[in-house]
């Protein structure tokens, strides 16, 4: 199991090497540092301005260099300062952290616990009307665009009903319940119908399987048989998902946080694009590709604690 | 040579693409027998995204007007356009149907002619909520053109000839999954500049992904089967059992994939229009303009609900058109319903 964990690792190891070779590739040798400069200092400004601001972030130096000073910043997690303001992008991590899981953490737990009890409660009346009833409205449900759940539920539930504020963060965590309330509402129920699809064939493929029927042959009742047989059983695939979804907890929800100004790690890659600041944009892209390689490796070793025939090798 | 022309060229090469695979179709018993199941389950939402592809197509068949003056002599107006009148244009936001203008109430050029109103800039809404087809299908078009190449590439020649090669394909593969959808769909855009094609060949280059592992591990499974060992034994080359034996095999996966990714793109798109990244005229444009309108008092709504219900009607019925054919072609499905 050890030797089968380090093969992992040094795999994921040799993945993160590809991705930060794709970065490399992206910002540095295809993208034009002339336009950085001229979104970083002006759109007017000097030819010798320009030249001077790409000379000092280093984009002038030989490729090789920068390919070298890329990849060793990168792995000892020296991040640098941000290509437009100067602020340190660690910094920038350490206070977006936060915030973001302040939200996504609620967000994702209601909506994994809603989308298995429906699920599983479908796959109970599977090939009923209650059934076609559920999945059908998980589609219209899946077929509406984000964007429109976020500026509905403003609209209705934060300028109609006023229950909620329309948009705002606060750091102190007595305030943050109802800052956070809608956002997370938004981002569990945009995600449902889907997961509820999914999660329903899992269940329905464990349904047919020959313990369901010894389990109520000895007389165990329905819930029962759904939660402590049906539900353990399709564990696997729960935890495939569960655990590859973490690292993007981190990252928070790029439109989410920046329609309702939660300060989060979202939010930042937002003005990132916007204004174009790639030294920010490269490191996000880092750090989530690493948290999610190790995550996937930590998934093989959760399918041992879930299912005790696993064995990894 | 200009941009019209090249649009009405494509748009031939489309229909007879569209009638060349008509008649491949008629001749296979599989795939004629898989439509009209088809038509059969779905008729509604077929007839939906018939209509949403004629609009489509329409609106990319444009010429130049004769003797026209000014700006109009070198702006070509497509079929959709030429619905409406040429210069169809107020001052700002109207109401549908109004007569006069949603604030200040001046007197319309065209007064009540505006089924759906106008925007900010005094556009007529249904007319930009039709000519976003083109550019929902324009955006699934091309990048189709890149990611079923890519992923018939890579995931056959992975899956077939395994080895080296499998084990390149699969680090590529693992290194583009590693990173999330949006924010490597982001990266290549802002990396690359922005702009219709840079937009689609990033939804190729993540789109491929997923793709090539299901054609991997199809073509792996089918690789062992009996008759591609006959049709070695009989001297076939490999070019040869890839094309003419597994290929065909492989294109029912093929359909089911790209039709599930199509509904995501659009989707996606919408997210990037927000961002500032998308393509220009798409419903997910007009959502991003319109998202202030309804902090205005009195709300306007007629932009939002028009440019929504448009993108809600095309995935909605892709959807339920993606889901029938996974159920028809997919042979495992089958074994689920018994």
């Amino acid at each position: 199991m050890i030797a089968y964990a380090v093969r992992r690792l040094a795999y994921g190891f040799l993945v993160v090497l590809g991705v930060l070779g794709l970065l490399f590739a992206l910002f540095f040798v295809y993208a034009q540092p002339v336009d950085m400069a001229r979104r970083a200092v002006g759109e007017k400004a000097s030819p010798e301005v320009l030249a001077l601001w790409i000379h000092q972030h280093g984009y002038d130096r030989p490729k090789l260099e920068q390919l070298r000073d890329h990849y060793r910043k990168m792995l000892t997690f020296d991040f640098g300062r941000s290509d437009l303001d100067d602020v340190p992008i660690a910094r920038r991590l350490r206070e977006g952290a936060g915030p973001s899981l302040s939200f996504t953490v609620p967000a994702f737990a209601i909506g994994l616990l809603l989308a298995i009890q429906l699920s599983l409660f479908v796959a109970y009346f599977r090939e009923t009307y209650i059934d076609r009833t559920i999945l059908l409205v998980a589609v219209l449900e899946m077929s509406v665009s984000i964007l429109l759940y976020i500026i509905g539920g403003q609209y209705v539930i934060g300028k109609i009903l006023c229950w909620f504020p329309i948009s705002g963060f606060a750091p102190d965590p007595a305030l943050i319940p109802r800052f956070i309330a809608m956002p997370v509402l938004i981002y569990a129920l945009a995600g449902v119908g889907g997961d509820v699809r999914f999660y329903r064939t899992v269940f329905v493929e464990e349904t047919n399987r020959d313990y369901v029927r010894t389990a109520r042959a000895k007389g165990a009742g329905d819930v029962r048989v759904m939660v402590r047989h049906v539900l353990r059983n399709s564990l696997i695939p729960i935890l495939t998902n569960v655990v590859m979804a973490i690292p993007f907890l981190f990252m928070g929800a790029l439109l989410i946080e920046s329609f309702f100004g939660i300060p989060g790690l979202g939010a930042v890659t937002v003005d990132a694009v916007q204004a174009n600041d790639f030294s920010t944009l490269r490191v996000m892209v880092y750090i989530t590709a690493l948290l999610f390689t190790v995550f996937q490796v930590v998934t093989d070793f959760t399918y041992t604690l879930a299912d005790p025939r696993v064995r990894l090798e | 040579m200009e941009a019209h022309v090249v649009s009405n060229t494509v748009v031939v090469g489309l229909v007879a693409g569209v009638l060349y695979t008509a008649r491949v179709v008629r001749r296979s018993r599989f795939w004629s027998d898989a439509i009209r199941e088809l038509g059969r389950r779905r008729p509604i939402a077929l007839a939906a995204i018939a209509f949403y592809v004629a609009l489509g197509l329409a609106d990319s068949v444009a010429w130049l007007d004769r003797g026209a003056e000014g700006i109009a002599a070198h702006t070509p107006r497509s079929l959709v356009d030429r619905l409406f009148p040429a210069d169809f244009q107020e001052r700002s936001y109207s109401a549908p149907l109004a007569f006069e203008e949603f604030y200040g109430g001046a007197g319309l050029r065209f007064p009540g002619q505006h089924w759906l109103g106008t925007d900010i800039l005094g556009r007529d809404v249904l007319h930009m909520a039709l000519k976003g087809a083109r550019v929902a299908l324009l955006l699934g078009g091309l990048t189709s053109l890149i990611v079923i190449p890519l992923a018939l590439l890579f995931g056959m020649s992975a899956g077939y000839f395994g080895g080296r090669i499998d084990d390149a394909v699969f680090f590529a593969i693992s290194t583009l999954s590693s990173i999330p959808t949006l924010l490597l769909l982001i990266a290549l855009i802002v990396a690359l500049g922005r702009g219709p094609v840079q937009v689609c060949f990033a939804m190729g280059v993540t789109g491929w992904v997923s793709f090539a592992r299901v054609i991997r591990g199809e073509t792996l499974k089918l690789r062992e089967l009996d008759y591609v060992a006959a049709a070695r034994a009989l001297g076939a080359s490999e070019a040869r059992i890839l094309l003419r034996h597994i290929l065909p095999n492989l294109m029912h996966l093929v359909v089911i994939t790209f039709v599930l990714l199509f509904s995501g793109m659009v989707l996606t798109e919408a997210v990037l229009a927000f961002l500032g990244i998308g393509l220009d005229g798409s419903w997910g444009q007009m959502i991003d303009q319109a998202r202030d309108e309804l902090a205005r008092d009195p709300i306007i709504f007629w932009n939002l609900a028009a440019a929504s219900v448009a993108l809600f009607g095309l995935i909605l019925s892709v959807n339920f058109v993606g889901d029938a054919i996974r159920d028809i072609l997919d042979p495992r499905t089958v074994r689920e319903n018994v």
